[in-house]
């Protein structure tokens, strides 16, 4: 069974591989990514039973956070519920999602704010090195550089030379240097996988 | 026609490689993160504690699946470790197909590690379906299920921070790496042991994860070579004015 499975997967891979060089495949290619599609919607429906499992079994166990867990479940019950007979587009279920899943997702965004400056003072607690030094003394000159003086607008020397020059010549180069290494990656994940040597699918 | 063939010689060398073992074990310098891992994974099973990988929101449909296929390789290589340890590896993801295929990884590394039995299918979770949601939903795992270490591997955007913070405030080193730039940052700042880059797909070789790893990491490697030695020849070009 893992053997037609993984043969299967190899099969339709190697198809959506050869649609990008062989255009008489792409119909094919088209057709197989179109079911991955249909495929994917079918796996939400699954990931939602996930989430009410996981819950359900907190609240059954009596662990920690089991009110919270309730509450998930009541909620999404109670939205599908709601969008099922009233359609997504109706304005109650526009106000559910206007005010209170926005709102929620604005508040978790703005903590990150936070957060972020959190973590950028606790890392010379942790690490004192050359690369923790330089990580924070270029953030530092992004920031000023990007901040104004007012009424004179950007601050000379950082507004206009500092941060571009950063942000155009090292910041670029250094990223594109990390993503040429994560493409050369992906490639060779993916060509694993292409040749069942890794089974994300399953199988031992 | 240039991806073709970039396509066709990595296989081939990749092929090659795997089949040709190497009679030497491969010289790989030091990944202070994976080290950690290491010990995490030993701790975990001594102490009774789990680990808890969040393999991220990416989705296998997009182009970017790279990240999130290495992070199932991982957790693949924690389940066959840990899979014996009395609290069992949980694996949050912010994608229903990556939440599916985390729990058919989850369960493989059970079967291959001989403990099909002790495997629960809602160790494998879809924690939210919003970058922030699923940060939410994850954040309650490390807070509340006697987590010793938070391993984020895959495809992440700035909700990372608040997973590493969760961590921070319960005393749990965080590794991780992510294909995302701000991502990478956030990683850099806020994790124990952050994986830069590449370091992410070449976790596996460092793993013992078989002879196709370290194949791959090589070819990595030499593609790398031949990467440098172009934009190399590009420059010198366009310096002589040839294009």
């Amino acid at each position: 069974m893992h053997l037609l499975t993984a043969a299967v997967a190899v099969l339709i891979g190697l198809l959506v591989l050869a649609g990008y060089f062989v255009p008489a495949l792409v119909g094919i290619q088209n057709l197989l990514l179109g079911w991955a599609m249909i495929l994917a919607g079918a796996a939400a429906l699954f990931g939602v039973f996930n989430l009410i499992s996981v819950h359900g079994e907190k609240i059954l166990r009596r662990e920690k956070g089991t009110l919270y867990s309730a509450l998930l479940i009541v909620a999404l019950f109670a939205t599908f519920v709601f969008a099922l007979f009233l359609g997504p587009d109706h304005s109650a279920i526009q106000l559910l999602v206007n005010g209170i899943i926005l709102p929620a997702e604005a508040a978790l965004m703005a903590i990150l704010t936070v957060t972020l400056l959190y973590a950028a003072m606790r890392l010379l607690r942790r690490r004192v090195d050359l690369m923790n030094i330089v990580f924070l003394a270029t953030a530092l000159l992004i920031l000023v550089g990007s901040a104004t003086l007012l009424p004179f607008g950007e601050i000379p020397l950082f507004g206009n030379l500092l941060r571009p020059w950063v942000n155009e010549v090292l910041s670029m180069g250094g990223a594109r240097g990390i993503l040429i290494g994560v493409a050369l990656g992906t490639l060779t994940t993916g060509l694993r996988v292409l040749f069942a040597i890794d089974r994300p699918y399953g199988g031992k | 026609m240039i991806e073709l063939i970039v396509i066709a010689a990595s296989a081939s060398l990749l092929l090659l490689l795997t089949f040709l073992r190497r009679k030497t074990p491969p010289k790989l310098r030091p990944i202070p993160a994976l080290t950690r891992l290491y010990r995490a994974i030993g701790l975990s099973v001594e102490d009774g504690t789990r680990l808890h990988a969040s393999l991220g929101r990416g989705n296998l449909l997009s182009a970017r699946n790279g990240a999130t296929l290495a992070a199932l390789s991982m957790l693949r290589y924690l389940a066959e470790r840990t899979s014996v340890s009395d609290k069992p590896p949980v694996a949050t993801s912010g994608d229903p197909i990556l939440s599916l295929l985390a729990q058919d990884t989850l369960k493989a590394g059970y079967q291959a590690s001989g403990a099909e039995d002790l495997y629960q299918p809602t160790t494998g979770r879809l924690s939210g379906l919003s970058p922030f949601s699923y940060a939410a939903g994850a954040m309650t795992v490390v807070r509340d299920e006697h987590v010793s270490a938070n391993v984020l591997m895959g495809n992440f955007g700035a909700e990372a921070a608040l997973l590493v913070e969760s961590a921070e405030r319960v005393n749990v080193p965080t590794l991780g790496g992510s294909d995302d730039m701000a991502a990478q940052a956030i990683l850099f700042a806020g994790a124990q042991e952050p994986l830069i880059g590449e370091e992410l797909f070449a976790a596996s070789a460092y793993l013992d994860a078989g002879p196709a790893h370290t194949a791959s990491l090589t070819v990595q490697d030499a593609l790398r070579w031949v990467l440098i030695l172009v934009l190399l020849a590009g420059a010198a070009l366009k310096v002589l004015g040839v294009f």
